[in-house]
């Protein structure tokens, strides 16, 4: 008989933590998918931020690193200069890459360090218990907006993929989703151009991945699915909003 | 063969960390530290290393951070403000025990402060400074030969011991210029570190973290920890004694204050007063036990500091019940002068009848 599906080599066979209708588990094998096509399991070294992703060393089978709270992009500047030819990823959650580490992702972009970026976009902080998060939709309630997002009081949501698009040393910035299977494949696509990217040494690549976070949203699993598809991509579209197609020539 | 060149205090630290095989230097700017990133930024390149200016000090420490788990020597500096903003990254360097220099050479605070020299973080340098249950290995350089030297034993000991290591001088070390002696620069071979990340070419993967959630996982991991500091204080504490054989009294100083008590001790020695020194060099491990010793023999102390008594509070944890402890110490950018450190030391003999 032929295999047609199996897990990837790049992820530990176990049990994640993630909750029924959670995509962090879907985006992980979606990064472990692209280090297995690219052959480079043992190239490769994984920056976790701090978030529900925070135990990616016990999910993957690859060199991982825990970073601070928002610091992911400076730890894999250290380590990607260290290590030029290894593949470095970060994948962070959206209160550790557009709220507290605002700084770090922009200038890591900036400085067009050829890493991959793993941006999980759920409009919520997971970890902590379902706060407001930099993409809370504007009247979503969180433990920390209890009557809904008001942009008079706590702004709006922020677009990261958009943002980072014109920087100078972005090679790559796409948003997908994963509600359905047919957006899962897409997001598979983009994901592996992001590293083939980083190892063509084009700059950083970016791909957010609208998320689904059922438990801290007071939904059911489905109903997450459904929320991503009817409330998040009318205000977070989805596509490529930079692709390089030659490396950046200045000195 | 041992070159001797006449070099600031700031450039000494670069060089050190040079000669001793860092080859990564991650910082921001900030008076009156900028020799050391500006030195590097044109030196690193030539030896083949890299210098990056980032975009604040939460950057620089966790490049710091991402560099050393890579398993390169690598450093930063920086100053008040900037090193505050560092304590969260040193901590994660200490829970994750990588190695890795920062240096800072001090200015007033708190707050901005201001440029003058001091010694007022000796706290936040011996203490942890950071969250959690953690100590930096602390070196207190008192010459430009020291600068130079205390670079190279930082990179040794924070590798040795998988743990931060901090040199703590201040704005007159930094530019004040005096001759070093270099060792002849040879190709440095740094021990393997088996622990580093750099993909998982025929080994097992790994990881570095510093979250521990199952029951007693984190203590343990602390205890551990505590046993490496003990190690440490053990094994590392260093000292300068001065004329500790026939004095009556005993200062004790770290870095630029130490040099100008050995001022004052020759301007004593002249009125027939007998002045000894103990001088720290490592702050973290503290020398208690010679300065416990000591003041079993002479039962007097006198601590000198540009702070309003810190250092102070490790002396008197190292001495016994029936020493006389006095302190004299000039804050926010005051410099003792000899005179001063002479009048305070004969007031505490007097009062003693001597
Ligand atoms: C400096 C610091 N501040 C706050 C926290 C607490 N904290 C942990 S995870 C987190 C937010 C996580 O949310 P997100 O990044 O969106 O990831 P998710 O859990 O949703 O995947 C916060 C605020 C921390 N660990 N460190």
């Amino acid at each position: 008989m032929k295999k047609v599906f199996s897990r990837p080599k790049s992820l530990v066979d176990c049990q994640t933590h993630f909750c029924p209708g959670c995509t962090h588990g879907t985006a992980h094998r979606l990064v472990a998918e692209a280090i297995d096509h690219f052959g480079v399991q043992e190239e490769t070294i994984g920056v976790c931020g701090v978030g529900c992703a925070v135990f990616m060393y016990d999910y993957f089978a690859i060199d991982a690193i825990e970073a601070p709270h928002g610091r992911a992009p400076a730890v894999a500047t250290g380590i990607k200069r260290v290590h030029p030819k290894k593949v470095v990823f970060t994948y962070q959650g959206d209160g550790d890459l557009a709220s507290i580490g605002t700084s770090e992702i922009i200038h890591t972009a900036n400085r067009g360090e050829s890493i991959t970026v793993i941006f999980i976009n759920n409009t919520v902080y997971g970890m902590t218990g379902g706060q407001m998060a930099p993409t809370t939709l504007l009247g979503q309630k969180t433990t920390t907006t209890p009557y809904g997002r008001n942009s008079s009081n706590d702004g709006y949501p922020i677009r990261m993929a958009e943002m980072l698009a014109p920087l100078e040393g972005v090679a790559y910035s796409t948003r997908v989703s994963m509600h359905n299977a047919k957006e899962v494949l897409k997001a598979k696509k983009a994901v592996k151009k992001a590293f083939e990217m980083q190892i063509a040494g084009m700059g950083l690549s970016f791909v957010e991945l609208l998320s689904a976070c059922p438990t801290n949203w007071r939904v059911k699993p489905l109903e997450g699915q459904k929320r991503v598809e009817q409330e998040m991509i009318p205000y977070f579209p989805l596509g490529v909003f930079k692709e390089r197609k030659e490396k950046n020539l200045n000195s | 063969m041992v070159e001797r060149v006449l070099l600031k205090g700031n450039i000494a630290i670069a060089k050190g960390a040079i000669a001793a095989g860092c080859r990564y230097y991650f910082g921001y700017p900030i008076t009156p530290q900028n020799d050391i990133p500006e030195y590097l930024s044109s030196e690193l390149p030539k030896v083949g290393g890299t210098f990056i200016q980032a975009e604040s000090e939460v950057a620089s420490i966790n490049m710091v951070l991402g560099a050393s788990a890579a398993g390169a020597r690598v450093m930063t500096s920086s100053s008040g403000p900037g090193i505050s903003l560092m304590q969260e990254g040193m901590s994660y360097m200490a829970g994750s025990e990588l190695p890795g220099l920062i240096v800072n050479v001090m200015r007033v605070g708190p707050g901005l402060g201001g440029i003058a020299p001091t010694q007022g973080d000796y706290f936040q340098a011996t203490k942890g400074g950071g969250h959690g249950d953690y100590f930096n290995i602390v070196l207190a350089p008192a010459s430009v030969q020291e600068m130079y030297d205390l670079a190279i034993k930082a990179f040794e000991l924070s590798d040795k011991y998988r743990n931060p290591a901090m040199i703590l001088c201040d704005a007159i070390l930094g530019q004040m210029k005096e001759p070093v002696a270099l060792e002849e620069a040879e190709e440095v071979t740094l021990e393997a570190k088996p622990w580093a990340l750099d993909g998982s070419k025929g080994r097992k993967p790994q990881f570095l973290k510093t979250l521990y959630l199952s029951d007693g996982e984190q203590e343990a991991h602390n205890l551990e920890l505590k046993e490496k500091y003990d190690r440490i204080r053990e094994e590392e504490a260093l000292f300068e004694g001065k004329g500790l054989g026939d004095c009556e009294i005993v200062v004790v100083a770290f870095g630029t204050v130490s040099r100008i008590v050995k001022t004052a001790i020759q301007m004593a020695r002249k009125e027939g007063i007998k002045i000894g020194m103990i001088r720290p060099i490592t702050l973290f491990p503290f020398p208690a036990s010679i300065i416990r010793e000591t003041a079993k023999k002479i039962p007097r102390i006198m601590v000198v500091e540009m702070n309003t008594g810190q250092m102070l509070e490790d002396v008197k944890l190292s001495i016994e019940n029936g020493v006389k402890l006095g302190f004299y110490g000039r804050p926010g950018g005051g410099i003792p002068t000899p005179e001063e450190i002479l009048k305070e030391i004969k007031v505490m003999l007097d009062e003693e009848g001597f």
